[in-house]
C-alpha cells in the first residue's frame, strides 16, 4: 500500500499503474493525492477517476484532481493556478487534490517559472479549463435528467435542478461527462469576479502541510532503489578546460564507485562544462574524494578577468565618452548646456549570486536508450532542448519529472546541473544517480547578476523642472550583444516623460557566466536611476514622489521603445499617491533620527511604489518599516501567498544592499564561497512590512519580481535623508 | 565503523566512517531526508536537529561523537507537544515560500520554546539568527513562534 509519508521509492509497476490512473503524464507526486481505493482498485474501470481534460479528473466520490503544470519554486503557482481551475469548475477547495505535471509541452503547453508570467499567461486559459469541465458535467446531468442545461446550477461540486429539487455530486456524472466532446474553450462562459468562491481567498499552500513534517518533496529528496550520489568537479576559474585528470587515488577513496572525467562541449555558458564526476554510495563520501583528484586545467581563458580590471575598464569607458546610443530623444547636450542647474553622478553595483537554499541538484537514470530525470528546474522545457544539443539525447527519449525546488530566483532557468547529471547517468547506464552541488560549487558557478556602471547627468530648469537626462551604461558583452541579463531598458523613466534624453551603452567582454536574477535588469537599473532621480529632486528643491508625479503628468499609456509593455502613467500615479498616504511620507528626518526614502518602478507588468524608514548609527543601518503599494491588476489570486511574495522581495532587496552581497573575481576565480562571505538576510534585519494593493481594472499579473526593485533605492534614499551620505555603490559600506 | 544510533526513538544501525556528519547518515544512509543540506559549514541552519533536546547543526556533527545521545529530527517533531503546536502555527499563517529551510527553522524554534516558553522579540531573533530563509519568510516565522507560544492571536492578521 502506498502511503503519503513514505519517501518516493517506487517500482515500475506502481508508477505505471499510477500514470494509468491519472491519465498519463503525471509525476510521482500524482500518487499522493490519489485516494487509496483508487490505487488498490485502479484498473477497474467503474471506480477509476474520469478524465475530463488534461488538467481535470474527477473520481466517483467527487474528489477533483487538478494538474499543476508549472514548476513550483516557492512562488505559489502549485496552489494559485489550480485555484483558477477549481473556481470556474465550481467545486469546493476541500475536494481538490493537486498533481504536479511531468514535462509535456504537447499536453500542457508552456511549463516554466520565470518573468512573473504564470499569472498573466494562465489567468484566462486555466479558468477556461475549469469552466469547460463544469460545462461538461452540467451537460451530462442535463442528459441524465432529460432537461435543458440552462435549468441547471452548480455550487461546491454539486449539480442542482432547483425546480425539481434534484441534485447530483460531480463524481456521479463525471464518467458520463468525460465521454462528451469538450466545449470550445474560447466561448465557454466565465464567472463574474463577484461570483468567485476560491480566487481571492487566502489559502494555505498545497504542499505546506507536508513541508512542516519534513516529507520528501524537494528535488534533493528524490530516492530511487540502488541510487548513487555524485559531485561534479569543474575548473577553479570560469572558462577553464580540462587537460588531464589523474583519478586513481579518488577511485580508491572510501565508498567511491565511479570517477568519470567528462569533456564538455566547449559551451560553458549554456551547455556542459568540462569536469570530473565522482559517484559514491553517499554524497559526503563523494565530496571527500574530491581532494584526491589531481587534475590539470587550462585556465588561460580567464586571465585578466578580475573585478579590479573590470572596474578600471568601466572607468575608462566612461571617461572616453558616451558609447553607443540606445535612445536619443531631442537634444540633451544642448539642454544640459543651457540648464539653470546641472548635476552628474556615477553609480555601480556588483555581480550577485542567486544562492537558493536548495543547492543545484538533479537525479537521473539512463536505461535502454531512455533518460528519466527528476529535476527542480524553472525552465524544464528549455532543459530538454539543451540536453538534446549537449548530449544528443532527443526530447522524445526523455521523461522529465518536476520536483519542488527549494528556491529559484532565476538560477534554475539555467539547466547546467541537468545536463551534468545526464552526462553522468549516460556513462553508467542502469544506475540511478543524484548529482548535488556543494554550496561552494553553487556560489562559484552561478550565472550571476552582472555588475554594471552608470554615468548620469541631469539638467534642471529655472522652475525646478527636469529638462534633460542622460545615462551612459557600461556593461558586459561581446561588442555587439550584451551578455545574458546585462542589457539596459531604454524605456526606463524618465524616458518618455521628458523631451531631451540620451541612453547610451558601452560593453566589455567577460568569461564569467551571467544570468537572470529575480527582477533581472530592474533590480540594478532601478537602484541607479531612482537614486539619481532622488538627487535631481533634492537639487530641484522638491522630493522624489513630487518629482515623479510631475514627470508622469496626465494619465496615459506610453508605448515601450522596443515593442515591450506599454507604461501606464495613471497606474504609476495611483501607487505613488497610495504609498505617500500609507507611509505618512515626509522627507524630513524625525527627531528620533529615522528618515524615509521613496522609490517607484514598473517591471514585469507590476507597478510598485515603496517607502523605507531607516536610521543610521555609526556604520549600522537599521530598517524599521517598509510600506509597499502595488498594482498587479484587478485581482489578487491568493492573498496568503501574495503577501509572502512581497515581503520576500522586500527582504531580498534589503539584503542585496545591506548584507554585503558581492561576487568578485581574480583571473576568473570567484573569491566568495559560502554564506560567510556571501551573506544572506537573517531574521534580525527584518522590518515591519505594510502592504497596500491598488486594484486597477486590468487583468491580474505576476508577483514574483516587481516588488523587489524599488526597495533598494528607497533604502539608499532614506540613508541620504537621515545622514546626507549618498549611496552610489552597492553593496553599501558606511564608514561610521 | 558500525554505530548504533538513537534516532526518533528507534535504534538504527549504520556502518560509516566516524567523521561522517550526522546529516549524511540521516539523508543518505537512513533515508530521513527531511533534514536539509544548505551550506555544510554551520552557517545556515537548514540541517538543524535536536541532540538530547538541544538544537545542533547536523552538518558539523561527526557521527562518531553522537554516542547514545537522543537524536530527534523534523520527521519526529510533530509527536512532541511543542513541535505539534509549531507545525500548526506554521500552517495557520502559511509561513513558507519554497519551504526548504523550514524544517531547520521549526527545529530551532522548538528548542527555543523548550527553553523559553514565552520568548521576547530579542530572544526570538537571537535563537533564530542562525537559520537562513532565502525567501525572506521572517515576519511570519516570528509570528508563528508567537502563536505557538500562545502570545499572539492571529485574529486575521498575518504579519
Amino acid at each position: 500500500m502506498l502511503h503519503e509519508h513514505r519517501s518516493v521509492v517506487l517500482d515500475r509497476r506502481t508508477v505505471l499503474k499510477a500514470s494509468l490512473l491519472a491519465g498519463g503524464g503525471l509525476a510521482l507526486e500524482a500518487l499522493i493525492p490519489m485516494p487509496l481505493w483508487a490505487l488498490e482498485q485502479g484498473e477497474q474501470q467503474a471506480t477509476a477517476p474520469a478524465q475530463l481534460s488534461a488538467f481535470v479528473s474527477i473520481a466517483p466520490d467527487g474528489t477533483v484532481t487538478i494538474v499543476s503544470k508549472n514548476p513550483e519554486i516557492g512562488q505559489g503557482v502549485k496552489t494559485s493556478l489550480p485555484m483558477m481551475v477549481a473556481d470556474e469548475l465550481d467545486c469546493d477547495w476541500s475536494q481538490v487534490r493537486i498533481a504536479q505535471a511531468d514535462v509535456d509541452q504537447a499536453r500542457y503547453g508552456e511549463q516554466s517559472a520565470g518573468g512573473s508570467t504564470a499569472t498573466p499567461k494562465n489567468w484566462l486559459p486555466m479558468r477556461q479549463t475549469g469552466a469547460a469541465a463544469r460545462a461538461m458535467l452540467v451537460q451530462a446531468a442535463a442528459q441524465r435528467w432529460n432537461i435543458g442545461a440552462n435549468e441547471i446550477t452548480t455550487a461546491k461540486g454539486r449539480i442542482f435542478h432547483r425546480p425539481s429539487g434534484r441534485s447530483l455530486g460531480y463524481g456521479e456524472v463525471a464518467s458520463a461527462a468525460a465521454a462528451l466532446s469538450p466545449p470550445d474553450l474560447k466561448s465557454v462562459p466565465l464567472k463574474r469576479p463577484e461570483e468567485f468562491t476560491i480566487i481571492g481567498r487566502p489559502l494555505v499552500g498545497i504542499d505546506s502541510a507536508r513541508i512542516v513534517k519534513g516529507e520528501p518533496i524537494f528535488g534533493v529528496d528524490t530516492r530511487l532503489p540502488g541510487m548513487l550520489y555524485a559531485v561534479y568537479q569543474v575548473a577553479p576559474a570560469h572558462g577553464g578546460r580540462l587537460v588531464k585528470a589523474n583519478i586513481e587515488a579518488a577511485k580508491r577513496s572510501h565508498g567511491v564507485r565511479y570517477v568519470l572525467p567528462i569533456m564538455g562541449n566547449g559551451d560553458a555558458d549554456a551547455g556542459l562544462a568540462d569536469g570530473v564526476a565522482i559517484v559514491a554510495s553517499n554524497w559526503w563520501l563523494a565530496e571527500q574524494a574530491r581532494s584526491k583528484l589531481a587534475v590539470a586545467w587550462d585556465l588561460s581563458a580567464a586571465k585578466g578577468h578580475s573585478s579590479a580590471a573590470y572596474r578600471e575598464k568601466a572607468s575608462a569607458a566612461i571617461a572616453a565618452g558616451a558609447g553607443t546610443d540606445l535612445r536619443l530623444d531631442g537634444d540633451p547636450s544642448a539642454k544640459l548646456a543651457s540648464a539653470a542647474k546641472r548635476i552628474a553622478a556615477r553609480y555601480d553595483y556588483p555581480f550577485v549570486a542567486h544562492a537558493p537554499m536548495e543547492p543545484q541538484n538533479c537525479t537521473a537514470r539512463y536505461r535502454d536508450g531512455r533518460l528519466e530525470i527528476w529535476a527542480p528546474s524553472q525552465a524544464p522545457q528549455r532543459g530538454l532542448d539543451q540536453l538534446h544539443k549537449a548530449l544528443d539525447i532527443a526530447p522524445e527519449a526523455v521523461t522529465l519529472h518536476q520536483r519542488r525546488a527549494g528556491g529559484g530566483f532565476g538560477r534554475r532557468l539555467m539547466s547546467d546541473y541537468m545536463i551534468q547529471v545526464a552526462a553522468i547517468a549516460k556513462a553508467i547506464p542502469g544506475v540511478p544517480v543524484q548529482l548535488l552541488w556543494s554550496r561552494e560549487d553553487d556560489i562559484r558557478r552561478d550565472y550571476y547578476r552582472p555588475g554594471g556602471w552608470h554615468s548620469f547627468e541631469a539638467g534642471i530648469g529655472a522652475n525646478g523642472e527636469l529638462v534633460a537626462f542622460t545615462d551612459h551604461f557600461v556593461t558586459f558583452g561581446d561588442g555587439k550583444t550584451t551578455a545574458r541579463a546585462a542589457g539596459f531598458n531604454a524605456s526606463m523613466p524618465p524616458a518618455g516623460l521628458i523631451q531631451h534624453l540620451r541612453y547610451s551603452q558601452s560593453m566589455m567582454p567577460t568569461v564569467v557566466t551571467t544570468g537572470w536574477l529575480r527582477a533581472p535588469g530592474s533590480n540594478a537599473l532601478c537602484f541607479a536611476s531612482q537614486s539619481f532621480l532622488d538627487e535631481v529632486a533634492h537639487a530641484a528643491g522638491t522630493d522624489l514622489p513630487k518629482l515623479m508625479l510631475a514627470l508622469l503628468g496626465e494619465r496615459r499609456e506610453i508605448p515601450a521603445q522596443d515593442g515591450g509593455l506599454a507604461f501606464d502613467t495613471g497606474r504609476a500615479r495611483d501607487v505613488i499617491e497610495k504609498v505617500v498616504r500609507t507611509s505618512g511620507w515626509s522627507l524630513k528626518p524625525a527627531e528620533s533620527g529615522t528618515a524615509q526614502g521613496f522609490a517607484f518602478y514598473f517591471s514585469h507588468r507590476g507597478y510598485f511604489a515603496e517607502v523605507v524608514e531607516a536610521s543610521v548609527s555609526g556604520a549600522q543601518v537599521a530598517v524599521h518599516k517598509v510600506w509597499v503599494a502595488g498594482d498587479i491588476g484587478s485581482q489578487i489570486i491568493n492573498p496568503m501567498g501574495a503577501e509572502n511574495q512581497v515581503r520576500g522581495a522586500v527582504i531580498d532587496g534589503l539584503a542585496q544592499a545591506l548584507s554585503g552581497q558581492a561576487i568578485e573575481f581574480v583571473d576568473g576565480v570567484v573569491q566568495q564561497s559560502n554564506f560567510n562571505d556571501f551573506p544572506l538576510a537573517r531574521i534580525p534585519l527584518t522590518p515591519e512590512i505594510e502592504i497596500a494593493w491598488v486594484k486597477s481594472d486590468k487583468p491580474p499579473t505576476g508577483l514574483g519580481e516587481p516588488a523587489l526593485p524599488p526597495v533598494i533605492p528607497a533604502l539608499t534614499n532614506a540613508i541620504f535623508a537621515a545622514t546626507g551620505t549618498r549611496i552610489r555603490s552597492l553593496p553599501l559600506r558606511l564608514s561610521g | 565503523m558500525p554505530y548504533r544510533l538513537n534516532i526518533n526513538g528507534d535504534i538504527r544501525q549504520v556502518d560509516v566512517p566516524a567523521e561522517m556528519p550526522l546529516l549524511w547518515v540521516l539523508r543518505d544512509e537512513l533515508g530521513l531526508v527531511g533534514t536539509k543540506y544548505g551550506c555544510g559549514k554551520g552557517f545556515c541552519g537548514s540541517c538543524t536537529v535536536h541532540v538530547n533536546g538541544a538544537a545542533q547543526r547536523s552538518c558539523l556533527l561527526p557521527v562518531g561523537s553522537v554516542g547514545n545521545a537522543r537524536i530527534h529530527t523534523i520527521e519526529h517533531i510533530g509527536s512532541t507537544p511543542i513541535g505539534a503546536r509549531l507545525q500548526e502555527a506554521w500552517l495557520r499563517i502559511d509561513v513558507m515560500q519554497c519551504g526548504y529551510c523550514q524544517a531547520g527553522q521549526i527545529m530551532s524554534a522548538c528548542a527555543l520554546l523548550g527553553q523559553t516558553a514565552r520568548p521576547s522579540d530579542e530572544q526570538i531573533n537571537s535563537a533564530m539568527t542562525g537559520n537562513i530563509c532565502r525567501c525572506g519568510c521572517y515576519n511570519r516565522i516570528r509570528s508563528a513562534i508567537r502563536i505557538a507560544a500562545g502570545m499572539e492571536e492571529e485574529s486575521g492578521r498575518v504579519a
